[in-house]
């Protein structure tokens, strides 16, 4: 299959102002009689389905969650990047599509990147007309922050829960369309296959969660915007919900999952305590902004702290290792995750990790606090300030700028983090892997579209911090509503599409034996402890490095724990009720194979870049080492049950950048 | 640590539900959901049916959990969701009573699962600024103060789990309202549409079933995200407004 990526021709700044003046309209006429899908409620749903409603188009919109407003997106802390250029400090739309390219360690498609990036000045404006409260400074006007692997201050953001307010604005976009009709909400609904007729996608079954009925749902084009796979991971800072079912029934309807093997480990997480863990909580990116990354620079030292003999403040000054400002003094503190997440890594696997189980570094606030202390002190006209006066002045704009992280770091560990610096380290946050899309959003399935995480198009081997918030939105608001014209504008004579066709038929068997084949295992394990085994595997030979053997390894343990799953698991219930541990397990056997082709994808790509780091691919000093001539392609995979997947590659094209060694030092 | 719990058991919202007790042993670092988990796998292992609740992102934003504990919406720890409620707030051999959020706009689903999308239709009748996609000026155009934006954002904060409901005697959604009301009412982008959605939002807030306010302050004292009871008192003015200026 060859993949047509239909990016236009044209000057990289002009291609989606020029193709966006000439591509094919739908009158307003002809709106008014086409339905259209939208699978997901988060940012990319929500504002898709929003501003669909808006342009006239009939919406249906589907989410697993009981209100639209529950979606994952809500819980994304730090900020939303955008071109402003607010600051004066040398930003602008060129910057942040090269740092996007770059941060993406050029594994990413230019146009689309560079498009995000002139959406992203939009965005800014929409969300703050939506009523969107961004953190302002005293004159009134936006404030901005910095994120990693950039030399600016970007981010928009409204303290530490500028996703929620985003998706609230969306949310309340969303529901002002239901209100108005256009839009009609399925709540507590999950997408269970795509139908398909005469190749285009048409329609999709859905499970009534509160019945478990068996729902059949007809448009004349289908929306996927349902988010990542972190949680394939089993452990992640995804919300326990979060899920590639409707992205995988997509993929045994022939669409292709891209670079599957490309996760984000965000470095910054509340490390795990224990067997029971459920999940993991991120502690945003802007606090790198204020804290600094170190251990001791004695293992000695860290093995009393790791006994609880020793503290973080009995490590004098000269006896700690700020690593980061060590091996990067270019960027330091900010570099990108992927950089910031292996080289914590590597300090816990020499030795020196802080917590019980060796397995974090410290990120403190101490110098901040001074600082900020002394500055405040300043300003108010204190002279000779006592060092006490310092620290409270200084840990009360601390706590403006992130109180709700500290206070949510307290109630999980039990620490204080303004007395002891926190402890943190990497876990799964997000995926830059998704299905494959061309240039309007399209996957290779005609009709069928996939936004925001649940793409792969944008953010490449590595997503810098901010930048899902903007994709999500910039997919929602400003590019789907345009591009899915083009697929439209040839469907206006096409009649509502019948959902009781041989094909509805079809899919609807399909799902029910599926249910079927699930409930009547009745095992002995539960799903949650598939889950968990599946986690460990996919963390142990496809986390924060790889090899070889160990994929191989991996991919036949995953293969082993799918076919244990299909004889021993047990889901109490039937599936024609509301029942919690159906739906999971329809989640964990999706994740089963998904966890299989990841494996495959990292075996096949014989190089580090990004997230994805081979440690036969390593320059001398650790860093990743890519391999341009062999490997600047996107890999996307169709499944196969017999385990022969098929790998369809496009071709990365660099006219714009020049591909070199991405160098934060 | 060993607890005894007793759990509200409920088919569904036409059937009697009824208390049961079980001992888990938990540790002191779970969080109060991953004990629940553990009941569940127990049920699970033993094939019964585990106790049904809502959760999703476990970090105390997306407002899914939705749980009554010794009597408080979201147990005892002030600002807090049950997700982010932690065992050490507890003692060994502590009997701890797990209610769903009970109020009459809330049916029940199963066991500790409710309806909350009554909430859902109180946005959609006015909690929004009519703006389309692309109408927007330049984002600093319009200077808004500092405190003022912080104000709002208070208000904006509100995660729609319904524990103020949950919490108030009469099942009033006031909190709930007032803090949309509040968040677009305090800025000048929401400012045209302020008189006609607030009304609009009482009366659908009546409408869904939701009782009246009387004042007792239970629900701010609930609220996971602390969202102080002035948004109350502002609304009620403001509605007070909107009646005398349309006829």
């Amino acid at each position: 299959m060859e993949l047509k990526n239909n990016v236009p021709v044209g000057e990289l700044s002009e291609k989606w102002t020029q193709y966006r003046s000439t591509m094919n309209l739908v009158a307003p006429n002809n709106k008014r009689r086409i339905e259209i899908i939208v699978v997901g409620t988060g940012l990319a749903g929500a504002s898709a389905a929003a501003t669909l409603g808006e342009l006239g188009y009939n919406v249906k919109c589907f989410s697993f969650h009981d209100s639209p407003r529950r979606a994952h997106s809500i819980a994304a802390q730090g900020g939303i990047n955008a071109a402003k250029n607010y600051q004066n400090d040398g930003d602008s739309v060129y910057r942040l599509f090269y740092d996007t390219i770059k941060g993406g360690d050029y594994r990413s498609r230019e146009a689309n990147v560079h498009r995000l990036a002139e959406a992203s000045v939009d965005i800014i404006d929409q969300c703050v007309a939506q009523g969107v409260p961004f953190a302002r400074e005293y004159g009134g006007l936006l404030a901005n922050r910095s994120f990693g692997g950039v030399q600016v201050s970007r981010t928009f953001y409204a303290k530490g829960q500028t996703g929620q307010q985003l998706l609230i604005g969306a949310y309340q976009a969303l529901s002002r369309q239901i209100a108005s009709g256009s839009v009609k909400m399925y709540n507590k609904h999950e997408m269970l296959d795509v139908v398909k007729m005469d190749g285009k996608a048409r329609g999709i079954i859905a499970r009534n969660l509160k019945t478990g009925s068996i729902e059949r749902h007809a448009a004349h084009c289908v929306v996927l915007a349902t988010g990542g796979y972190g949680n394939v991971f089993y452990l992640s800072t995804n919300a326990m919900g979060s899920n590639v079912t409707a992205a995988w029934k997509a993929v045994k309807r022939g669409a292709l999952m891209a670079n599957p093997c490309y996760t984000q480990i965000h470095p910054t997480c509340i490390p795990v305590s224990g067997d029971y863990q459920s999940k993991l909580t991120l502690m945003s990116e802007s606090l790198r902004n204020d804290g600094r990354v170190w251990v001791p620079n004695k293992i000695e030292d860290a093995e009393a702290i790791r006994e609880g003999r020793k503290n973080a403040l009995d490590i004098p000054e000269n006896e700690r290792d700020y690593y980061l400002e060590r091996r990067y003094p270019a960027f330091g503190n900010l570099v990108p995750r992927d950089v910031a997440s292996r080289a914590a890594k590597v300090a816990c696997d020499e030795g020196k990790g802080v917590s019980p189980t060796g397995l974090a570094v410290y990120l403190d606030f101490a110098s901040a606090i001074e600082r900020y202390g002394k500055g405040e002190a300043l300003s108010k006209g204190i002279k000779n300030p006592s060092s006490s006066q310092i620290i409270e002045l200084g840990e009360a704009v601390i706590a403006q700028k992130y109180g709700n992280l500290f206070e949510m770091y307290e109630k999980i560990t039990g620490e204080n983090p303004y007395k002891l610096p926190m402890k943190i380290y990497p876990a799964v946050h997000y995926t830059m892997g998704g299905l494959w899309v061309d240039y309007n959003l399209e996957t290779n399935v005609p009709g069928l579209f996939a936004l925001g995480e649940a793409n792969f198009s944008d953010h490449g081997a590595n997503r810098l911090g901010a930048s899902a918030l903007m994709q999500g939105l910039a997919d929602g608001y400003f590019v789907i509503p345009y591009t899915i014209g083009q697929f439209l504008s040839g469907e206006i004579r096409t009649p509502s599409i019948d959902p009781n066709a041989k094909e509805f038929e079809e899919a609807e068997k399909n799902v029910r034996s599926l249910l079927d084949k699930l409930i009547s295992v009745k095992g002995n394990k539960s799903v949650e402890s598939f889950h968990r085994r599946l986690g460990k595997l996919v963390w142990e030979y496809c986390g924060m490095s790889r090899n070889a053997e160990g994929l191989e390894k991996g991919r036949k343990l995953i293969r082993e724990l799918r076919e244990e799953f299909y004889q021993d698991v047990f889901i109490p219930g039937s599936a024609d009720e509301f029942n919690p541990e159906l739906e999971k397990a329809v989640r964990v056997a999706d994740f089963l194979e998904l966890g299989e082709v990841m494996m495959v994808d990292a075996l096949n790509r014989n190089e580090s870049c990004g997230g994805h780091f081979r440690e036969e691919y390593a320059t001398p000093e650790g860093e990743a080492k890519r391999n341009d001539k062999d490997y600047a392609y996107v890999a996307a995979w169709s499944w196969s049950e017999d385990g022969n997947h098929k790998l369809h590659k496009e071709e990365l094209t660099f006219e714009n950048v020049e591909l070199k060694t991405r160098s934060y030092k | 640590m060993k607890l005894n719990l007793k759990v509200w058991r409920q088919k569904n919202n036409d059937s009697k539900g009824s208390f049961e007790t079980h001992t888990v042993n938990a540790s002191e670092h779970m969080s109060f959901l991953e004990m629940m988990d553990v009941l569940n796998e127990r049920l699970i292992s033993e094939k019964k049916d585990p106790v049904a609740f809502e959760h999703d992102c476990r970090e105390g934003i997306c407002g899914a959990c939705s749980m009554v504990i010794n009597g408080r919406p979201h147990g005892p720890q002030q600002g807090t969701t049950t997700c982010q409620l932690h065992m050490r707030k507890f003692k060994d051999g502590d009997t701890i009573v797990v209610e769903p959020f009970r109020a009459k706009a809330f049916p029940i689903l199963k066991d500790l699962v409710v309806d909350r999308s009554a909430f859902d239709r109180i946005i959609q009748s006015g909690g929004y600024i009519s703006v389309n996609t692309g109408q927007a000026t330049d984002g600093n155009s319009v200077p808004i103060e500092k405190d003022l934006a912080l104000k709002a954002f208070d208000a904006a904060q509100c995660i729609g789990c319904g524990a103020c409901a949950a919490a108030c005697p009469n099942g009033s959604a006031m909190l709930f309202t007032s803090a949309k009301v509040s968040h677009l009412g305090l800025l000048p982008q929401g400012e045209v549409e302020h008189t006609k959605r607030v009304q609009s939002m009482v009366a659908q807030m009546d409408e869904e079933g939701f009782g009246f306010c009387s004042n007792i302050g239970a629900c701010e004292v609930e609220c996971p995200k602390e969202i102080s009871t002035e948004n109350i008192a502002r609304m009620n003015r403001d509605y007070f407004k909107a009646s005398l200026v349309s006829e």
